[in-house]
């Protein structure tokens, strides 16, 4: 791979709290190569929005401490000055958000929203803009764009206000664009739609994404590369054929047991991670965080498992041998008896 | 969904402590709150003790007029009452503050009366007034609002339309037009009556003309808790309406109305001084701090102290109040909104 | 938006008609409440009373009563006062407005004027010693009494300082606007300062908290993410969408204002205006003059409320359709 498009090292996002400090990413390193998909996985509270909402430093809390080090370009996002950053936001690197229903300030319309986005970066007239957002708006998939640029955000269905969202953050061509969590808030048929059309502007625009999620089906179906996050941590990561089909972590074998298989075969019942996702503020961190709701779990858990390579790009977090693992998963898929 | 987790192999959280404990914690973390809490703490006080400043430490009775007295100040005596010392020095003048805590600590006023005594007994109508119309208020619209957000339709209708009209009138003209009406005179209704002057009339009128202030906001949450899940499971699990109403409503409209109770009073305080200084709130010989700025108007360019100080003390009674009010907002019930006084 | 004007156009009209029923049977049928009585003095006998009685009309049944007061008031326009027989209420009405209008309109541009921006600055300053310096600023604002205000400041710039610094403080009172401008603005600039305190206070606590909410909303965090200036985010997003709900108090307050609402500022500062007339007619008693006034205040109540419908809808595109 040439020089990467994002280099995240070390980051750690931590906010203070009146019990004291609390991590939500946990020193999480990983790049994003031009034009690739990635897509980053967990459960809620795993850090994953966390670290790409600090990549854009769009975290406001005065009590929150980002450390690391975020190479866009080979320049540090992170000591930038908050001029520097705003070139940057919107126009090199552009993010989309859960909810469409809220990701629009309510009292403009569709047109101003894109327009406003360029003419924070370009010195374009009014009217160039408004042609640009008829284009942009065209190009999402947006019926008869040329009166729907006046309409407001309410007048839109949901699939259709993200894709007015997806349009506003195309409109500066940015080289990143961060989905967080695109597809959740969506039906499922428009969730589809709304990949396709991610996936198509890829090829178009020559992006590169991250699609924050916590749907194995999404990762599945449209990026290049999985990472796997648990409590602010990264335990899985590799080239997506090898992540779906030969999954290393425990973790990631929870994740995917909780999706029905589609291939026909039918599981008497879907395998469960037991237990609940660790919280941020547990102080007993020098350990594999998954451990206290792994099967597997020893007291060779402890300290904290490096992330290790096993085959080419392809890494993981765990200290059981590798020789042993596709028995294991096996075992893991087998639901646990559920007492009572 | 992507992710499953059992519930039940999850380890039970941390011991919640109830929504109200929760709330009482950060109130009492909250320092603002709680130097208000101690502020009105001290007024209460200083209020409830009027009759023994009055008798033990003042030695005056605050209501009889007094325009023979004496002072004593440092051995030397003098009339309470003074021929001016301004103008063609005609007429008398009553005595500015001496700061002397058992002497005419702040003046006296156009009677001869000791204005610190006449403070401390008018703060206690003046907060009794504020709190007691406050309380009715709220229950009031409680009320209101409950009934005719959970049961909608006709009743709703007759409900909200006295409301929208209610709200529509300024409530200060609201106020004067009943009191204007009702102060003078007593008052039958059913087997109570109530004497010209009492002060049960100004809790009244104030507590009334703020209940669509209140029951509005109160409607509007009753109606979207009505729609909420957990509202619509008790439906679908055959809950009567009294026991929606106890168990699911009540408990979460609660919070908002305690929410409003401190700046109501806030509100109501003034709006009762306000009643007093045009002279149809309180009646003499009651005082009031309304009542009492009145008095002071007449002195104002001579003994300015007499209105000075009661303002004084409202003013920083509806600043506690307020900030009190807004410390119980950010622990209880952060949405709560109130017309204007937010 | 024609169906939605006119919609609310009926709504308003029924409302005022539901005041001056109010206001009527307040004065008319409040148990013990006698007009007669009121008019001929405390210890009058019953034939005097009786002849007031027949003279005023009291002896007709309340809703005759009515009519005729709502007769004489809109369509004849000839309602007299019951004190100063003969004095017609409308004249009266029409001369005290100027007066209410200068001290109102002028109040609500300082207010407006602050209460912006105390609660932007408020909201940007949010995590500094900016906010809380500004929201105890504004609370002591809402807490003062305003007429204690006015009286204190009379104090100050007609007696205390008036020698030195507010020697350019005329005499309380109202001076027409033709008869200069500065004039007439310094004789009023003390009262709208005074009015504007209160007022402005309230604003500002209302626009931060609508801020701070806006603030947290996504579409704040999807605008910083477009790479727009925070000053941007501020104004063009945060505070435009919480505009609407100023506007919608502006317009409830400016409204009970112009209705008479000010008439503590107006008593405190000799203004004619129409609180200060409604206050004297509920002195003495003088229905129609009350009638006459609160009818004319919940006019402009009614009248605010219905502009303020408009205006957000025009600002509040979600709203149109509905």
């Amino acid at each position: 791979m040439s020089e990467p498009l994002l280099d995240v090292r070390d980051l750690r996002v931590s906010f203070r709290t009146r019990n004291g400090k609390v991590a939500a990413v946990d020193g999480i390193s990983f790049q994003v190569g031009v034009g690739e998909v990635v897509g980053l996985v967990g459960e809620s509270g795993s850090g994953k929005s966390v670290s790409m909402l600090s990549v854009l430093r769009l975290i406001d809390n005065p009590n929150c401490v980002v450390e690391g080090e975020v190479l866009f370009k080979g320049r540090d996002l992170l000591t930038m000055s908050d001029a520097e950053m705003r070139k940057i936001r919107g126009d090199e690197i552009a993010m989309i958000f859960q909810d469409p229903m809220t990701a629009l300030t309510p009292v403009y319309t569709a047109g101003w929203h894109i327009s406003e986005q360029i003419r924070a970066h370009e010195k374009v007239s009014k009217q160039a803009a408004m042609d640009r957002a008829v284009q942009l708006l065209d190009s999402v998939g947006i019926p008869n764009a040329k009166e729907r640029v006046n309409s407001y955000p309410h007048e839109f269905s949901g699939g259709m206000r993200q894709r007015v969202v997806i349009a506003m953050a195309l409109s500066c061509n940015p080289s990143l664009l961060i989905a967080d969590e695109p597809t959740t808030a969506l039906d499922v048929t428009i969730q589809a739609q709304i990949l396709e059309l991610l996936q198509n502007l890829q090829s178009d625009f020559g992006s590169s994404i991250v699609i924050i999620t916590h749907d194995m089906g999404v990762v599945s179906q449209v990026s290049d590369r999985v990472m796997v996050m648990y409590g602010g941590r990264l335990v899985e990561s590799g080239p997506r054929r090898d992540v779906m089909r030969d999954p290393l972590h425990p973790y990631t074998w929870g994740l995917m047991g909780s999706i029905p298989p589609t291939d026909g075969t039918r599981t008497p019942r879907l395998a469960a991670i037991p237990g609940a996702p660790i919280s941020p503020s547990d102080p007993d961190r020098d350990r594999c965080l998954f451990s206290p709701r792994c099967r597997f779990a020893s007291d060779a858990c402890r300290p904290t498992p490096l992330l290790a390579m096993h085959t080419p790009g392809h890494m993981d977090a765990c200290i059981l041998p590798l020789a042993e693992r596709p028995e294991r998963r096996r075992e893991a898929l087998t639901p646990v008896e559920v007492t009572l | 969904m992507a992710i499953g987790t059992t519930e039940v192999l999850s380890t039970p959280a941390t011991q919640s402590a109830g929504p109200w404990r929760t709330a009482w914690r950060d109130l009492r973390r909250n320092k603002v709150a709680m130097g208000s809490i101690i502020v009105l703490i001290v007024i209460f006080a200083a209020c409830l003790a009027a009759p023994l400043y009055a008798s033990s430490v003042m030695h005056l009775d605050a209501f009889t007029s007094n325009l023979d007295g004496k002072f004593t100040v440092n051995g030397v005596t003098g009339p309470v009452m003074q021929s001016s010392d301004t103008g063609l020095g005609l007429g008398v003048n009553p005595i500015g503050p001496t700061w002397l805590w058992n002497n005419f600590f702040l003046g006296a006023d156009n009677q001869g009366r000791d204005v610190m005594s006449r403070l401390l007994y008018g703060g206690r109508n003046s907060l009794v007034i504020g709190l007691v119309s406050a309380t009715l208020c709220c229950a009031l619209a409680g009320f209101i609002g409950i009934v005719s957000g959970y049961f909608g339709g006709g009743l709703d209708a007759v409900l909200s339309r006295g409301l929208d009209v209610l709200w529509a009138f300024p409530v200060y003209l609201l106020a004067i037009c009943l009191s204007v009406v009702l102060i003078n005179q007593s008052l039958t209704i059913g087997p109570i009556t109530l004497n010209s002057g009492s002060i049960i009339l100004p809790i009244l009128i104030i507590g009334v003309i703020y209940v669509p202030y209140v029951a509005r906001p109160i409607r509007g949450q009753v109606m979207s808790l009505r729609e909420r899940e957990f509202v619509q499971a008790s439906v679908g699990a055959g809950a009567t309406d009294a026991r929606l109403l106890r168990r699911e409503i009540l408990p979460n409209v609660l919070p908002t109305l305690i929410v409003f109770l401190p700046l109501m009073t806030a509100i109501n305080m003034l709006t009762e001084s306000a009643l007093s200084f045009l002279s149809i709130g309180v009646q003499p010989p009651d005082a009031s701090w309304g009542t009492i700025i009145n008095d002071g108007v007449g002195l104002l360019y001579t003994r300015p102290m007499v209105a000075i100080a009661p303002g004084v003390m409202l003013a920083i009674t509806a600043v506690a109040l307020n900030l009190l009010g807004d410390g119980v907002r950010d622990a209880l019930d952060p949405k709560a909104r109130l017309r204007g006084a937010v | 938006m024609l169906r939605f004007a006119l919609k609310r156009a009926v709504a308003a009209v029924l409302v005022l008609f539901a005041i001056s029923v109010l206001v009527f049977l307040i004065f008319f049928a409040t148990p013990g409440a006698d007009p007669a009585a009121r008019i001929a003095g405390r210890n009058a006998s019953q034939e005097t009373l009786q002849q007031v009685r027949e003279s005023f009309g009291f002896d007709k049944p309340l809703p005759v009563q009515y009519a005729l007061m709502m007769r004489h008031l809109f369509i004849d326009r000839d309602l007299t006062s019951f004190v100063n027989r003969g004095v017609e209420v409308i004249p009266q009405i029409k001369q005290a407005i100027p007066i209410t209008l200068s001290l109102v309109i002028g109040a609500a541009i300082i207010w407006m004027f602050f209460g912006i921006l105390m609660g932007v600055a408020a909201t940007a300053g949010r995590g500094s010693a900016v906010d809380p310096l500004i929201m105890i600023i504004g609370v002591i604002g809402v807490s003062l009494p305003v007429y204690w205000l006015g009286e204190v400041v009379n104090l100050m710039t007609q007696s205390r300082l008036h020698d030195s610094f507010f020697s350019w403080v005329p005499p309380l009172g109202y001076a027409p606007l033709s008869s200069g401008v500065w004039n007439w603005a310094s004789h009023l600039i003390m009262p709208w300062m005074t009015l504007a305190v209160l007022y402005a206070g309230i604003y500002a606590r209302v626009l931060r908290s609508e801020m701070v909410g806006a603030m947290n909303e996504e579409y704040v965090r999807m605008a910083r993410a477009k790479g727009i200036s925070e000053r941007r985010v501020l104004w063009r997003h945060a505070f435009r969408t919480s505009l609407i709900a100023i506007v919608s108090l502006f317009g409830l307050d400016f409204g009970a204002l112009i209705g008479g609402a000010a008439l503590l500022s107006e008593v405190v500062f000799g203004l004619q205006g129409v609180g200060k007339l409604t206050y004297d007619s509920l002195q003495n008693f003088d229905l129609p003059v009350i009638l006459g006034c609160v009818m004319y205040a919940a006019f402009f109540v009614v009248l605010a409320n219905f502009l303020v419908d408009l205006v957000y809808a025009l600002l509040d595109p979600r709203v149109r359709h509905v």
